[in-house]
């Protein structure tokens, strides 16, 4: 009996939800001008929530403000990392050698997602007479992991030129250097693409060869597509931390940008250089990174939004 | 009837649990054989047997005459004359709809992009689903999705259709679609071979029945026979649980 007039009441906010997904069942604002009472309700909570994140950041980054100043070292350490003259004086010096992180990092991240993939799906492969290959996969990453990237920096980009005598573009330590990131992160990646193929369901596989698709079509043009799509997020975490890690190949003295600012340090004896790096790379990486988190929340309500197998 | 298939004591263990146990079934051209049995009673194993999905530990299966389940025969032509159609669609969810029906045509029988096209649309359209052409598998429903599998696997112009409980995973007001594609299917005269728990509609469409308990083959015959006087306990037992739940 009741229902009828239930019914009449809740039709206010009706119409918008019927057709559209889950995720976007919140009540579009402004769509009419009596807004439903769950409208109004939901509307004040998040008007609320939001002050409340303004006035707590606000009280927190002030009592930092506040407190660090007051310590004894103070002075000292903003006179040797924070010295406006240095900053705005080493900046364009560090630039150039900037470019050079920028350089080895687009020559190298290509290199490594193509590197990555193909390992990726030669530790996947089935058949006993390719055993060797999917072996060898198997050692590689298992062996690159183990060894921290710096070290590997240091084996490869100092080891390798030795083998030659005369000087040429092989021997560059840049050149070893950055064939050390991409062998590392490599393995890294084969990973990440490795848990994206096993993520793909076993009746993806069932039904591709049920057409008559032999094993490497269906792992082309079933399996990777969708897998390579789910790794995207993950994927992208990776090129963030290459992107930072690209300074570990100033161990070898190729001046890019940290080395560029260790030795604007050494002779000014001053640190601010150092902010001045950390300020560039923060201009890649920060963009970088939220497009990532965006990326992830995409799929996030992406897979959640509807069950497909 | 000439035998299109003929299963002949397939034997099938997964670890010690034997699945197939000595199953023998002949499967003539143009015939609908329905599978019954309670879940787990091996329909579904035998099916992807049949497509060569499962490897078998002995037997043999012979499609024309030919044992495709012989050690080194190769699978890949089999499952080219062979379509299945599985209980979750299994729809390609990166691929249009369109892409789905063709993707098989264009890699495997090499046939022309254009020319694949043309017979998927002439498909969809005799189902009803050609304004589904563009559209991506997780915008269509249940039944939709179903009927785009069987389409796609017709689309290989299949000798044989295996069908594995393809009204399964649909809701009850989306199963007739899909049972009246398979009626369709019967009238161009397509061999296929269903595990079922429409006991309803296998009753009407299947021209042998055939009753799985335990991995064995316990009763088959003519589908009157089997439904109104079955002469085995397990099929009796079997029956009537079905009738207690409502199912027939």
């Amino acid at each position: 009996m009741n229902r009828v007039s239930e019914g009449a009441d809740a039709d206010a906010s009706v119409p918008s939800r019927s057709d559209s997904h889950p995720d976007q069942l919140r009540p579009t604002q402004g769509q009419r001008p009596g807004r439903s009472r769950r409208a109004t309700y939901d509307l004040r909570q998040r008007r609320r929530s939001t002050l409340v994140a303004a006035v707590s950041t606000v009280l927190v980054v002030s009592a930092i403000a506040m407190i660090v100043p007051l310590t004894p070292g103070w002075d000292r350490v903003r006179a040797s990392f924070f010295d406006w003259d240095t900053f705005v004086d080493s900046l364009p010096q560090l630039w150039d050698p900037f470019l050079l992180n920028l350089r080895i990092f687009a020559i190298c991240a290509p290199c490594i997602i193509v590197v990555g993939m193909l390992v990726a799906v030669a530790r996947n492969v089935r058949s006993p007479a390719l055993f060797p290959l999917r072996l060898f996969a198997t050692i590689y990453t298992d062996v690159v992991r183990g060894v921290p990237v710096i070290l590997w920096i240091l084996l490869i980009g100092f080891g390798v030129p030795g083998l030659f005598d005369e000087r040429a573009w092989y021997t560059k330590s840049v050149v070893w250097g950055g064939f050390a990131l991409v062998m590392c992160y490599s393995a890294y990646v084969a990973e990440v693409f490795r848990a994206g193929i096993e993520g793909i369901h076993e009746s993806q596989r069932a039904a591709s060869r049920s057409l008559g698709l032999s094993s490497s079509q269906t792992m082309r043009t079933v399996v990777l597509p969708q897998a390579v799509r789910r790794v995207v997020p993950p994927l992208m975490n990776d090129m963030v931390s290459l992107q930072k890690d690209v300074a570990l190949v100033s161990v070898l003295g190729t001046v890019e940008a940290l080395r560029r600012a260790q030795i604007l340090v050494s002779q000014s004896f001053n640190f601010t250089p150092y902010v001045a790096a950390a300020v560039l790379f923060l201009c890649v990486s920060i963009p970088l990174t939220r497009l990532t988190d965006h990326l992830m929340a995409r799929q996030r309500r992406r897979t959640s939004g509807t069950a497909v197998a | 009837m000439p035998v299109k298939l003929r299963v002949e004591h397939v034997r099938k263990s997964f670890g010690s649990k034997v699945v197939l146990d000595d199953v023998t079934l002949d499967v003539g051209a143009h015939q609908v054989v329905c599978l019954i049995g309670a879940s787990g009673s091996g329909k579904s194993t035998l099916l992807r047997c049949i497509n060569l999905l499962e490897p078998i530990d002995d037997g043999s299966i012979w499609l024309d005459g030919v044992d495709i389940a012989e050690p080194g025969h190769d699978a890949d032509p089999v499952r080219r004359r062979v379509g299945m159609v599985f209980q979750s669609y299994n729809l390609f969810p990166h691929m249009s709809v369109l892409r789905n029906i063709t993707l098989a045509p264009t890699k495997v029988l090499k046939r022309p992009a254009a020319e694949a096209e043309r017979s998927a649309i002439e498909l969809l359209e005799r189902f009803g689903l050609d304004d589904k052409a563009s559209a991506y598998p997780d915008q269509l429903s249940g039944g939709q999705q179903q009927r785009v599998a069987i389409v796609r696997a017709l689309a290989m112009q299949p000798e044989i259709m295996l069908l594995d409980e393809v009204t399964a995973a649909l809701d009850p007001v989306l199963v007739g679609e899909v049972l009246n594609v398979i009626r369709d299917m019967r009238k161009l005269g397509m061999t296929m071979v269903l595990a079922t728990h429409e006991m309803g509609f296998a009753r009407e469409i299947a021209d042998r029945v055939c009753f799985l308990h335990q991995g064995r083959v316990v009763e088959q015959g003519v589908p009157e026979q089997m439904f109104s006087e079955p002469e085995r306990p397990e099929t009796r037992d079997f029956l009537a649980r079905v009738i207690a739940s409502g199912r027939l």
